[in-house]
């Protein structure tokens, strides 16, 4: 389990705990937080679940495998920061990752 | 507008539910379905879901909460059995009336299945359409065990992934010249025959099905097309869908390949809209009918924005993707009317593209294990730019460097 923040792109925090398991994009999804549309439900094929890890974060969490960067390079507006939330296993190491949402999503 | 009824409570249902309710719509919004869970992804069922990877939780579009906090009442396992437009209200099974001042049809689609006279009626067929197909089946996915998988199109062949990684043995029958033939260049289908003949799969393409055998009630092997007979413990039947139009059909809505709506999803009727699997729209100069994720969730918002009075037509931006093994295929684009083909070589081992040109005008892109050219050529075909064709050939060329 962990303790996740959402931001949304207007301040709006959430704070919600996940299970081990689910995806950064699940606990979004199952909490009713906006602002991570995630169409494809986490195929990795959509890139609108697209969200930037606190700057603490970046080096903490496991790294984004090919076919993740090719993906975000095209979402909306990446930066060095940017990941692909479905792509984010939660385990008990997430514990108090803080992500902001995007402007938008595409 | 007070009432909003939306019948079928799939992709396309929740979407639409949940963008009325974004964009402030506050009047009552009742989702109603026939299946017994809150609206869930498909199609993880020929995928994770069929693999046992993805628990049911993970499947729902929406955790069950959401509906009671936005005021969606939500009434799962629920018919509808006829509308009544003259009365503007839908019929429940259970005899209940449901009045509507806009009503959304989203029904979705039904699997085809064979005929009995062909074995059609026999036990241990299964579709893959839901989740009771897919749990029914669980049983037959044992190590060893024999599948017959009926159809060469994106299910059928996810199917045969997941029942080859499970060790089962898989053969797989196409009717038509090659698998993908409805849907992708023969560039494509060569690639996913490779790949599926690599996992041991026996795919045999310009074989039809003459019929299935069956010993006491139930199917235990097919005899093709050639005569030679094939044994099997149990059959994945996978030759497509037809748009789901009976309640339309029905209330005397006019049909076109689906339920024909214009370019804002309303149908014949003023009050009813449709949108998804069931729905057949203007493009292009023709009517289309897709069967996607994209289609289900934007052409639903689509109509939800219509309701609220938005003049924006539908203009969809398709996309699609498949998993078979370790491959995801990423197709962006519609590659309907294509004639003339580039294969671009990937930028990794076991990679490549496809790209469809109608003489110069890029039309879509098949990316397997590609994702920088299928987000490439997603963005150009959405902004219509097309690249010239030797430079998409052209591996050493940058595909961000073409245009
Ligand atoms: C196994 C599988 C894998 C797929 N894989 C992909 C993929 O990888 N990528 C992709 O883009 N698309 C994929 N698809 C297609 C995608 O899932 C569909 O296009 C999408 O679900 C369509 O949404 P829909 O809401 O129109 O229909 P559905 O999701 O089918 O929902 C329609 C609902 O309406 C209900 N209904 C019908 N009539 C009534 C009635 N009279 N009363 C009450 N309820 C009724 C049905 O029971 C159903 O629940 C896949 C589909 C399947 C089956
Ligand atoms: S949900 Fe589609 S890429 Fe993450």
């Amino acid at each position: 389990m962990a303790k996740i923040t959402y931001i949304e792109h207007n301040g709006t925090e959430h704070v919600v705990d996940v299970p081990n398991g689910m995806t950064v994009m699940e606990g979004a999804r199952d909490n009713g937080i906006p602002g991570i549309d995630a169409d494809c439900g986490g195929a990795c094929a959509c890139s609108t679940c697209h969200v930037y890890v606190d700057p603490a974060w970046t080096d903490r969490l496991p790294a984004k495998d090919d076919m993740e960067i090719d993906m975000l390079d095209f979402a909306w507006n990446p930066g060095e920061t940017s990941r692909l939330t479905c792509q984010l296993r939660v385990t008990d190491a997430l514990d108090g990752l803080v992500v902001r949402m995007p402007e938008k999503q595409i | 507008m007070q009432n909003i009824v939306v019948v079928g409570a799939g992709q396309a249902g929740a979407s639409l539910v949940a963008r009325l309710r974004a964009k402030g719509f506050t009047g009552s919004v009742t989702l109603v379905g026939e299946e017994a869970e809150a609206p869930y992804q498909r199609p993880p069922l020929s995928k994770g879901y069929l693999l046992g990877e993805m628990p049911l939780e993970r499947l729902l579009l929406r955790a069950a909460s959401f509906y009671e906090e936005q005021k969606i009442t939500l009434k799962t396992g629920t018919r509808v059995s006829s509308i009544d437009r003259e009365g503007k209200r839908v019929l429940l099974a259970d005899g209940t009336a449901l009045p509507y001042d806009a009503l959304a049809l989203t029904t979705g689609s039904r699997p085809r299945m064979l005929a009995p006279v062909i074995g059609g009626d026999l036990e241990g067929l299964y579709p893959v359409r839901g989740l009771t197909d897919v749990d029914a089946m669980a049983k037959e996915f044992r190590e060893g065990a024999r599948a017959l998988i009926v159809g060469g199109g994106y299910i059928g062949l996810e199917a045969a992934a997941v029942a080859s990684k499970l060790g089962l043995k898989v053969t797989l029958l196409e009717a038509a010249p090659r698998i993908l033939q409805r849907v992708a260049a023969p560039e494509t289908s060569d690639w996913f025959r490779a790949l599926h003949r690599a996992h041991g799969v026996d795919l045999r393409e310009g074989m039809g099905l003459a019929k299935l055998l069956g010993r006491d009630g139930r199917v235990c092997g097919a005899e093709l097309a050639d005569g030679s007979t094939i044994e099997a413990d149990f059959a994945i039947i996978g030759i497509g869908i037809h748009p789901d139009v009976t309640l339309a059909d029905a209330a005397g809505i006019a049909l076109d390949n689906g339920i024909a709506v214009d370019m804002h999803g309303r149908t014949s009727d003023p009050a009813i809209y449709a949108a998804g699997d069931c729905a057949s729209f203007p493009y292009r100069g023709h009517r289309i009918r897709l069967e996607s994720v994209q289609n289900a969730i934007d052409q639903a918002e689509a109509v939800a924005d219509t309701m609220l009075g938005a003049e924006e037509p539908y203009v969809p931006k398709p996309w699609f993707w498949s998993d078979q093994y370790d491959v995801k295929l990423q197709i962006a684009g519609l590659n309907t009317g294509y004639d003339r083909v580039v294969v671009r070589p990937g930028s990794r081992e076991g990679t490549q593209s496809v790209w469809y040109y109608h003489g110069e005008t890029l039309l879509a892109v098949d990316a397997m294990n590609e994702p920088r050219a299928y987000m490439q050529g997603k963005r150009w075909i959405e902004a219509g730019i097309s690249p010239a064709p030797e430079g998409v050939a052209d591996a050493t060329k940058e595909l961000k460097s073409l245009v």
